[in-house]
């Protein structure tokens, strides 16, 4: 992992940079369906195809938003429907830590999204895609204000026996 | 980190190539600043573009530029990998390198295609290769691993499809497992009277194709069964069946049917499945005389000797020392194993009354087409005569079209079938009664072979068509026992009111009602309307997402008898191609352990679903034969000692940071 790079400053027409990480066997094929049915979008997200939804380490999500998206979005199948059976379930899982650390760290929690987005959801993929592009619009780009001490180690052991 | 040994010292030597797939990329990306910025790019030796990579030139390229220039990775920004990232793999591969030290971006159907702003779609291009040049680095030696086939195939769905498809496989010599619900295979087709639009008769065409699936001994004809689960992977699959009881000794019975006279019930009081309810049938039946097996059924629902234990059994009695009835079967499970399975799970028919104002169930002189099939079939409930439930001939007659089709308050599509089928039933009520008749229809669809014609000699023979949507239907005044339809006629522009002896509905195809539940069973997908999925609608129109399962009929979507046994031959064909070959390379995403960072902590373990993951010696080791590529337990491990093929922790951070990368 690299040195983080510097996030431009805001600009008028700011344009928010988003992460995908598509499950291969659901959002990456609505994503071609939406493009075989020539359905339009917003062209923010850049999209990461994965196995399953089960890959997404929280730490890709982490090092999207040190090097400067403002926005990260995970695709993955409808429950029951995972092609490994239940990676979704897990991808859930670690979605629902994963946003609260992100939370604690001062991220808006619209700025992480997790989706279920079957190969014929096109019209869900097209619509989840532009409307998480105005949503962080609203909010602006990304900025993390780190403490000058540092995040407190007991705050961080009370979050976790919360 | 460092990039993959590559060239041994490090540097990579990258080709990069643009695809302007015609204009259907160069319309919506400036693919020559897209192609200039991709050969500034740290390690790429050379960026071209070309018209059609993926055509025979566009393939030479790559190999020439390997061997010429000494590239040893690939990046190809063209279409969805899903369409030709195998393409690419093999011309990198016949280049002279290993197949994986290749990265296909998709700039067609998830940028091109997509945006409407050139600069926007630009700038996304340009990412992406970034990002595939920033991985390609470090892509390692794959190989992809041999795996054997099961020889044996599975058919779900024993209607014409289903059919069909197991009746190729068995003449190639494979063993097929037939797998039917129903107490007989013979599907919808079996039920319908005359084919259009050449009017040859259903079971005539139909019956010695379902006496040869009993015949041929490569066939294991499974009735009164449903696949309970689906395990293993393509080649490999290990099928459980539910056998439900028919309460009849299968190799006993010689279907002399003595034991439906002898039943304690003098007549039926059950309605017929096979008549649509039209006529009654007794609990110890045959659902239709040409029925294949041809053995009786017992229904447990409607069975005295299942409510009350008390019933004399005279079928017992008369079936005597042949001992073929036994009431004490009970559902059974078996598995077998087989390397593809071919889905045929067929429709069902749109259910009318959910279009109250039609008043199906209501006004008795309202029929679906499918019953008005049987109505006009000589081995119907009336024995082919076309008569209204009060036993009157019908002397003027309305077929309302697109009933549950063409509407988007039940469905968007179009069944397909109804048009061609309400005409038929047209013909063949005018040929029967002489009834006048009236269509009325939204748009008469009669594409394919055969079908225009067929339509001009149905008008000729003086049916009529009236173009506009039935509005309302309500009984005639006075105690005429007709229904009124009233509709717009479209092309007079003014309301018209037609009174009618009999109303039949042209009711639309739908997914079966288990539909989901089986899409669930098999692991495929379901496309908007419920319909199964095929992987591509042109390239591969009988194959699924998930490798060795293929679809023939219905169940993919509305089609007719033609099209349905030109499908189910296609998908006998794929599944032959595979089982036939004898082996599947699989693709080698898998994950692995490096043991010697691995702490052993167990994390992994539970969340594998293959039980890939044991625990050898105080470490986690993964059987690569089991594990079939999620990425589950890497993202999961704690030490970073889980590791996945293709899509390494490093890959995927080079492609995080060249996506968002600043240049």
């Amino acid at each position: 992992m690299s040195e983080p790079i510097a996030v431009p400053q805001e600009k008028a027409g700011y344009e928010p940079r988003i992460v995908a990480f598509f499950c291969n066997w659901c959002t990456y094929l609505a994503a071609d369906l939406a493009g075989t049915s020539r359905m339009k979008y917003a062209p923010n997200a850049r999209v990461i195809r994965v196995m399953c939804s089960g890959r997404v380490d929280p730490q890709f999500v982490m090092e999207a938003f040190a090097n400067g998206a403002d926005g990260v979005l995970i695709g993955g199948c409808h429950f029951g429907d995972c092609h490994y059976e239940s990676g979704n379930h897990k991808a859930l899982r670690r979605f629902l830590l994963l946003k609260r650390v992100l939370v604690g760290m001062g991220i808006e929690e619209e700025r992480i999204r997790l989706e279920w987005i079957s190969a014929a959801e096109a019209d869900k993929l097209r619509d989840v895609m532009t409307e998480m592009v105005v949503q962080l619009k609203a909010l602006g780009p990304l900025q993390v204000e780190v403490p000058a001490e540092g995040f407190s180690e007991e705050a961080d052991l009370a979050e976790v026996r919360a | 980190m460092n990039p993959a040994d590559t060239n041994g010292n490090g540097q990579p030597k990258i080709g990069v190539y643009v695809c302007h797939c015609g204009t259907n990329i160069s319309a919506a990306v400036d693919v020559e600043a897209v192609r200039d910025f991709a050969e500034g790019l740290p390690g790429v030796t050379l960026a071209r573009g070309y018209k059609y990579m993926c055509s025979d030139p566009g393939q030479e390229l790559i190999k020439e530029d390997i061997q010429a220039n000494g590239l040893d990775r690939v990046v190809v920004a063209s279409c969805s990998p899903s369409l030709h990232e195998t393409t690419f793999r093999r011309a990198t591969s016949e280049g002279g390198l290993n197949p994986y030290f290749f990265q296909m971006v998709n700039i067609r159907e998830q940028d091109a295609w997509v945006h409407i702003d050139m600069d926007a779609a630009t700038d996304k291009a340009k990412d992406l290769i970034r990002a595939a040049v920033h991985r390609v680095r470090f892509h390692k030696p794959l190989e992809r691993s041999r795996v054997p086939v099961k020889p044996a195939v599975m058919v779900v769905g024993g209607g014409i499809a289903g059919i069909q498809a197991a009746l190729t496989m068995a003449n190639a010599d494979k063993h097929v497992f037939l797998v039917e619900r129903e107490p007989s295979i013979g599907g919808h087709m079996a039920q319908f009277d005359k084919t259009f639009p050449t009017l040859d008769c259903a079971a005539c065409i139909l019956t010695p194709k379902m006496t040869e699936v009993r015949a041929n001994p490569n066939i294991t004809l499974w009735t009164m069964a449903e696949v309970d689960s689906v395990d293993g992977y393509v080649g490999n699959y290990s099928v459980t069946v539910r056998h439900k009881p028919r309460f009849i000794v299968e190799d006993a019975c010689v279907g002399c049917l003595d034991c439906i006279d002898a039943c304690v019930f003098k007549v039926g009081k059950t309605p017929d499945e096979f008549n649509v309810g039209l006529s009654m049938r007794k609990p110890v039946y045959i659902p239709f005389p040409q029925a294949v097996p041809p053995l009786v059924v017992i229904d447990q629902e409607a069975c005295i000797e299942f409510k009350s234990g008390r019933c004399k059994k005279t079928c017992v009695e008369v079936c005597a020392d042949r001992n073929a009835i036994d009431f004490t079967q009970t559902e059974t499970h078996e598995t077998v194993e087989v390397g593809a399975i071919i889905i045929a799970t067929g429709f069902k028919t749109f259910d009318p009354t959910r279009i109250p104002w039609y008043g199906h169930g209501v006004y008795p002189e309202v029929y679906t087409a499918l019953e008005l099939e049987r109505l006009v079939n000589s081995s119907g409930p009336t024995e082919g005569h076309v008569t209204r439930r009060d036993g009157r001939t019908p002397q003027t007659v309305g077929i309302v079209h697109c009933i549950g089709s063409r509407d988007i308050n039940t469905n968007e599509h179009c069944s397909r079938v109804c048009c061609m089928y309400s005409l038929k039933l047209a013909h063949l009520i005018k040929e029967k009664t002489g009834a006048e008749i009236y269509n009325f229809y939204i748009d008469i669809r009669a594409a394919g072979k055969g079908m225009e014609e067929f339509y001009n000699r149905v008008a000729e023979e003086g049916v009529h068509f009236i173009r506009g949507k039935v509005a309302d239907v309500y009984p005639e005044d006075g105690d005429t026992g007709r229904v009124v339809l009233q509709a717009e006629d479209t092309l007079l522009g003014r309301v018209r009111k037609i009174p009618v002896d009999m109303l039949v509905l042209a009711t639309g195809v739908e997914p079966q009602a288990d539909a989901e539940d089986v899409r669930r069973t098999f692991n495929i997908t379901c496309a908007g309307g419920g319909f199964f999925m095929e992987r591509h609608p042109k390239l591969a129109p009988v194959s699924t997402f998930t490798d060795g399962i293929f679809l023939a009929g219905a169940c993919q979507g509305p089609k007719d008898i033609p099209d349905t046994v030109a499908q189910a031959g296609a998908a006998a064909a794929e599944a032959l191609a595979l089982v036939d070959r004898g082996y599947v390379e699989m693709e080698p995403n898998t994950a692995y352990v490096v043991t010697e960072e691995c702490s052993g902590c167990k994390t992994c373990i539970p969340l594998c679903p293959y039980t890939a993951i044991t625990r050898v010696d105080e470490k986690a080791e993964i059987n690569p034969v089991l594990c079939k590529g999620c990425g589950t337990c890497v993202a999961a491990c704690p030490s970073g000692s889980i590791r996945q093929n293709l899509f390494e922790d490093e890959e995927i951070y080079e492609e995080i940071l060249g996506v968002l990368a600043h240049v």
